[in-house]
């Protein structure tokens, strides 16, 4: 057991081993590659980065998968928040195995839910079929790309909204019916402060989801340069070609992206925290 | 504003919490609803303000001054609830939190925002917390938030005031604070009241009248002078305060506890049958002679400075302990020690018939 | 036994309203996919289904898959026990530190995930030339396939241990070392049983992504059709081929393990779930008695 000058000695044995051992795995699954991406980034000169970075394919791609990811995560946001509700408030029949298929799109690999959502939304497919006679093209078009980033955060919104909704104070609602005010009141004044941050936190989640993901999205979208072409994608195909820096440079930008929405999220949940109180007033 | 209950009933799942009961509380009184958890207590008052249905039953109702409130929803009853736990709106100024009930008034009836600005006023400056109105629940102590919780009860003039063990999550002496506080209120504005509590101390303390309520019934209901001195049932004298317990029979019309026997003006029943002596112990006095008086011999085991009272521990010739409590001076008058044998008579003292085999209660 | 909680209930219209809401938009979007790929799979009749896995690609693409997941999932679990170990029995500056580290491939895109080990190992990597010195292939091989869904599924297990044991007290452990166990016993026989539900769940959890990722793997795997396929990426090289049948047939077997994986995830959601409320239920009591 070593005495390390940044640890407080403890009578359990293992922790050399363990620490060691797991810092080792760490660095090198996670944090050396990680780092070859850094390193790689800074062979880059700027001029080039910029090259890259605002190319218009790559701009097409930007406006196309944050597009389509606001979106996503806004349909989820409102909807995600009925279906939490629903789920947390009321009893009706099937909620459970609809509780438990929330987590679908966790589970399912990517890859399946991108060939079943095109067979849906394909021209041909179920509904893409209903809605093609109206001109709306939900498949190889934003709209499907969309419609799947849709899918993928759906459990982020609803599994962040549950547990708030659920740790609601029950005195608080009865107090304020007690005074008179009407359900609607109720829940613009007294529930949803304190679901917004949650609500807000799910969002990100969602949005930043939505943005690095690939395997559902590919097959829905067509995949046509500047048009149904995805960043994620962008990098791939930068890949297959080797060129290493242009898809290093496409990746940094979405991954300093997600870097603020994870920061984002971290920071709104302390500042309510701070300003609603954790437990009981 | 009177408010009366009548035949309330409510289960949950198998649990029967409230059985076929009614009360009435008189225009401007303050009672107190006290039992033990599980009594019903809580859940009568929140059928009475309408945070919980009675079981559907076309003879319950309940009613505030004659009229029948039993299909209006809790907003529509105008009734001023304080929750054990504040309940105060985190996200919100103690003066937003006071004014909340006035400024969700639909329009037509909704006061001007300067006439809410001053009646939340004339409200803070009652609880005495007027500089704290711009701060949040968070940052309040709990026997402010407390009193602030009922500002904000009181702001919307309500016909009647249910507490809900108001002061069960504060310490004891911020508990004795609020209580007196509560006691001065209402004798100032004469609301009429009612309060849920498991401490029978705070019953005594505040309440013009004390309903008893035990497994979802009443067991007894008067002044809390009655109730404590005229406990019509064991329940009720245990529930009220400490009390000593002695087993016994009747034998030829009195009851007999050892060496002790005591007149029993009660039912005739069959000699043996069995009785049990209640005594408080500041109505047992204790001296080194017999006096005449009914009395049992004991030992004094122990001797104990309990603040401004003496608390002697003794044992009884058949082992049993008892408590006698006296003050200091009294005390010294008695020139007792431990291991002195003493007698012990009483000042004062109810005798229950044990019930019968079959589960009748002889009384 | 919740109480009929009057004064928070919503308007029966309301409600009908959100709850139709609820299984319109959930049944839109979860349960419409999923069947559709048991009804593409079963298009042809049953007999085309079985056929699908006849195929030799087909079946050394599921092989691949069940090897990337034997090596992974293993690999990770015993990463989270010693790390979840060092985590929450000792204290140490950067704890937090630490544990933010962990989580970092959580908010990596798959893409980039793959990316990086290209980077790495990749023909014009850091490694990428030692590499082929030696005649070691990692990238367009099994052993890159292995490690980016390593990368992938890292913290899975980690992070249902660590929040679990910081909570729990080392009394239990304490208690057993002052009796003479050593580390590993205690480890063993105190620790372990201890957090068994939460370490299946996260087996399970890691398990899934194991098997399903697709991103990450398509990047570094080269699509050699029998070689270094998994089952996402051959659902893939049929699908584009237009081998629907086949592809949604292959698809079936991952969304049955999905299923799985949410039923299992159900189960132990609630005997986790039930061990705390009766922690949190003793903790009361203890309050209440007061």
């Amino acid at each position: 057991m070593r005495a390390l000058r940044f640890k407080h000695s403890s009578v359990l044995p293992g922790f050399g081993l363990t620490m060691g051992l797991a810092v080792l795995y760490l660095s090198l699954i996670v944090l050396i590659p990680l780092s070859g991406l850094f390193l790689k980034t800074a062979t880059i000169t700027w001029h080039h980065f910029w090259a890259i970075v605002l190319n218009p394919r790559a701009l097409a791609s930007y406006r196309l998968t944050f597009g389509a990811a606001l979106v996503g995560a806004a349909v989820n946001a409102i909807f995600g928040f009925i279906v939490a509700w629903s789920l947390v408030r009321y009893h009706f029949p099937g909620r459970r195995i609809l509780d438990a298929a929330v987590d679908l799109p966790f589970a399912l690999p990517t890859a399946v839910s991108g060939i079943a959502l095109t067979a849906l939304y394909a021209p041909n497919g179920w509904i893409g079929r209903l809605l093609a006679p109206y001109g709306i093209k939900t498949a190889f078009s934003p709209l499907g790309v969309a419609i799947a980033m849709t899918f993928i955060g759906l459990p982020f919104v609803v599994r962040t909204l549950q547990p708030a909704i659920e740790d609601l104070d029950a005195g608080m609602e009865e107090a304020a019916s007690t005074l008179g005010a009407s359900r609607f009141q109720t829940f613009r004044q007294v529930i949803f402060p304190f679901i917004l941050p949650a609500a807000i936190t799910g969002f990100a989640m969602a949005f930043a989801r939505a943005l690095g993901e690939y395997g559902s999205v590919i097959f829905i979208s067509g995949n046509m340069p500047m048009r149904t072409e995805i960043s994620s994608l962008l990098i791939v195909a930068k890949l297959e070609q080797f060129d290493y820096a242009g898809a290093t440079a496409i990746a940094v930008v979405i991954l300093v992206v997600s870097f603020v929405l994870l920061l984002t999220i971290n920071l709104t949940q302390w500042w309510f925290s701070r300003r609603l109180g954790r437990s009981r007033a | 504003m009177s408010i009366e209950a009548r035949n309330i009933s409510k289960s949950f799942g198998a649990f029967r919490a409230l059985r076929d009961v009614s009360l009435k509380v008189g225009d401007g009184e303050l009672v107190a609803l006290l039992g033990p958890s599980g009594s019903g207590k809580t859940t009568l008052l929140r059928i009475i303000a309408g945070l919980e249905e009675a079981d559907p039953d076309p003879a319950s109702a309940i009613l505030f001054h004659g009229e029948n409130v039993t299909e209006s929803r809790a907003g529509q009853r105008r009734v001023g609830f304080v929750f054990q736990h504040y309940a105060l709106f985190r996200n919100m100024t103690v003066f937003d939190n006071i004014a909340f009930g006035l400024r969700v008034r639909p329009r037509r009836l909704r006061p001007k925002e300067s006439e809410i600005r001053k009646k939340v006023e004339e409200l803070l400056h009652l609880i005495h917390l007027r500089e704290l109105a711009p701060r949040f629940p968070s940052q309040l102590s709990g026997g402010q938030r407390q009193r602030v919780a009922l500002a904000r009860a009181l702001a919307i003039e309500p016909r009647v005031l249910l507490l809900d063990e108001p002061f069960g999550a504060l310490d004891a002496k911020v508990r004795h604070g609020l209580r007196r506080w509560l006691r001065r209120l209402h004798d100032e504005i004469h609301i009429t009241s009612l309060l849920v509590t498991h401490d029978q101390e705070e019953a005594l303390e505040v309440a013009d009248r004390v309903v008893v309520m035990r497994d979802g019934c009443i067991e007894q209901q008067g002044t809390p002078e009655e109730v404590y001195h005229h406990p019509n049932s064991e329940f009720v004298m245990d529930f009220m305060g400490h009390v000593n317990l002695f087993h016994g029979r009747i034998e030829s019309g009195k009851a007999v506890f050892g060496s002790l026997v005591l007149d029993h003006a009660g039912a005739a029943v069959a000699d043996g049958h069995g009785a049990r002596l209640f005594v408080r112990p500041f109505d047992l006095d204790i001296s080194r002679h017999p006096n005449g008086a009914p009395s049992m011999k004991a030992r004094v085991t122990r001797v104990q400075s309990a603040g401004a009272q003496v608390r002697i521990e003794l044992s009884s010739e058949s082992g049993e302990t008892m408590h006698v409590e006296m003050p200091h001076s009294r005390f010294r008058e008695r020139t007792v020690a431990p291991k002195d044998d003493v007698y012990v008579t009483l000042l004062d003292s109810r005798v229950f018939l044990e019930e019968q085999a079959n589960g009748g209660k002889v009384s | 036994m919740k109480a009929n909680r009057v004064a928070r209930s919503d308007p029966r219209w309301l409600r009908a309203v959100l709850i139709s809401v609820t299984i319109l938009f959930l049944g839109l979007f979860l349960f419409l996919p999923l069947l559709t790929v048991f009804l593409e799979a079963l298009r042809k009749g049953v007999g085309a289904y079985f056929a699908s896995f006849a195929d030799p690609d087909a079946r050394s693409a599921i092989l691949l898959t069940l090897l990337t997941a034997a090596i992974a999932v293993p690999a990770n679990l015993v990463f989270g026990l010693m790390a979840s170990w060092a985590i929450a029995k000792f204290e140490f500056k950067g704890k937090n530190l630490l544990i933010t580290l962990i989580d970092l491939p959580f908010a990596v895109s798959p893409v980039i995930a793959g990316l990086v080990y290209v980077l790495m190992f990749g023909a014009q990597g850091w490694i990428g030339p030692w590499l082929e010195a030696h005649h070691v292939q990692i990238i367009f091989a099994v052993p890159g396939i292995v490690l980016a869904t390593v990368f992938v599924t890292f913290p899975f297990i980690a992070r249902e241990l660590i929040p679990l044991m910081q909570e729990q007290d080392t009394d239990d452990e304490y208690a057993a070392i002052s009796l003479g166990a050593s580390g590993w016993q205690t480890f063993r026989r105190v620790t372990l049983p201890n957090v068994k539900w939460a370490l299946l769940y996260g087996v399970i959890l890691c398990n899934a992504r194991a098997m399903g990722e697709f991103g990450a793997v398509s990047v570094v795997s080269g699509h050699i059709r029998g070689l270094t396929d998994t089952m996402p990426l051959h659902v893939e090289i049929l699908y584009n081929e237009y081998n629907f049948v086949a592809a949604f047939a292959v698809a079936s077997l991952l969304a049955l393990l999905a299923l799985v994986t949410l039923i299992a995830k159900t189960v132990l959601e609630s005997r986790l779930e039930s061990g705390e409320q009766a922690n949190e239920a003793v903790a009361m009591e203890m309050v209440h008695e007061y």
